[in-house]
């Protein structure tokens, strides 16, 4: 029960993007179409499972003066491993991705978890904490992938919804993603209000 | 030419999404907003030096490509944490404008995205380090005028449920356009 809750808390109240304003880089870099969106959130949410688990098994073998990069070390070769495994398995999406899965080494979810939830729980309530807040943070980016997708060609899952003559281009570029997260979020404040 | 492009076609906050948070979180005043963008240009361009040559006469010599991203972020941390070090001994000036910054830095991706990209566009140390150079110089940019933006916003009336970040990133997300207008430039 309790680690239920500590699932469902990723996903919807503490949710990454949407309320914690963690890792905004990737939520905006990688979202131009909802594929890349929920390759990326996927990446980042193994890398967060594995880690959170490792960090809450050895925590009490870390000195606490050395925490942050041991964490790091332990987040950094997993981030290593998943490029190995992607290079090999989705070479595409890796190369779409590019330069952000190294990237997901510094990106504040990871040592946020690591710091707040992974050093001070067991393993087990971390391996929920890792899977609620992966999961939170792919919903979120594939959500995003989504919209902009459909505004800027037309299409969801390249399933064609409106020809893609009526797409706003803008929305696939740069500007489009900050302001599409930007009307999300106002949304998302305004529904938590009522 | 890689001086223009860094700065104002591909600015590193605006059109590659490097750095976002202390984007959104420095910027509530311009002091802050030049206290960063000063710090980053510092430490980058440090970084950019060290990490170039660790990969080359490291990592390529010895066929260890594989632990790049590891070996770059440990060599950021401590790199961040020496000039912490060294700017209190040498101008406790400097660290006092800069202080509150320095550790912010390490977990900036920017510094990270910047070192790889290096490496994998293939430039030679001067190009490096001038990427680098003019890479930190259009963040800060970036940086004051969003301050700007943000101290002039704080001033009027804003519907409730845009208040604080979504009203940030649509303010970002103009900015943005308003870079585009950069491109074909060079």
């Amino acid at each position: 029960m309790n680690n239920f809750k500590v699932l469902m808390n990723g996903i919807v109240k503490e949710n990454p993007t949407f309320v914690l304003l963690l890792g905004m880089c990737p939520t905006l870099g990688t979202t131009s179409s909802a594929v890349n969106g929920m390759g990326m959130g996927l990446a980042t949410a193994f890398v967060l499972i594995c880690s959170n688990v490792v960090i809450s098994s050895i925590k009490n073998l870390i000195p606490d003066m050395v925490r942050i990069p041991a964490f790091v070390v332990v987040i950094a070769s997993f981030v290593t491993l998943l490029q190995m495994v992607m290079q090999a398995y989705v070479p595409a999406l890796y190369a779409t991705l590019g330069l952000f899965i190294p990237l997901i080494v510094v990106n504040c979810i990871l040592l946020g978890r690591a710091e707040a939830f992974a050093a001070k729980n067991n393993p087990l309530a971390s391996l929920f904490d890792g899977v609620g807040m992966g999961l939170g943070f792919t919903i979120a980016l594939t959500l995003l992938g989504a919209i902009r997708e459909l505004l800027g060609t037309g299409k969801v899952f390249n399933f064609i919804i409106f020809p893609e003559g009526y797409g706003m281009l803008v929305f696939v570029l740069a500007p489009g993603a900050f302001i599409a997260l930007g009307y999300l979020i106002a949304l998302i404040n305004r529904l938590k209000k009522a | 030419m890689i001086f223009i492009s860094a700065i104002f076609v591909n600015n590193i906050v605006l059109s590659q999404f490097l750095g976002i948070c202390p984007f959104l979180g420095v910027s509530k005043k311009v002091e802050t907003a030049l206290g960063m963008g000063a710090a980053v240009a510092f430490v980058l361009t440090i970084a950019t030096i060290v990490t170039f040559l660790i990969q080359k006469f490291v990592l390529d010599a010895f066929g260890l490509q594989y632990l790049q991203t590891i070996t770059f972020i440990l060599v950021i941390a401590a790199l961040v944490q020496m000039v912490e070090i060294i700017l209190k001994k040498v101008s406790p000036a400097l660290y006092q404008a800069l202080g509150v910054f320095l550790p912010l830095i390490t977990t900036n991706c920017c510094i990270l995205g910047v070192a790889i990209l290096v490496i994998q566009k293939d430039f030679n140390l001067l190009t490096g380090v001038v990427y680098a150079f003019s890479t930190a110089l259009g963040f800060g940019l970036a940086l004051v005028i969003f301050a700007g933006l943000r101290e002039q916003m704080s001033l009027v009336k804003i519907p409730k449920g845009m208040e604080g970040t979504p009203i940030a990133l649509i303010t970002a997300g103009l900015l943005a356009m308003a870079f585009m207008g950069f491109s074909g430039v060079v």
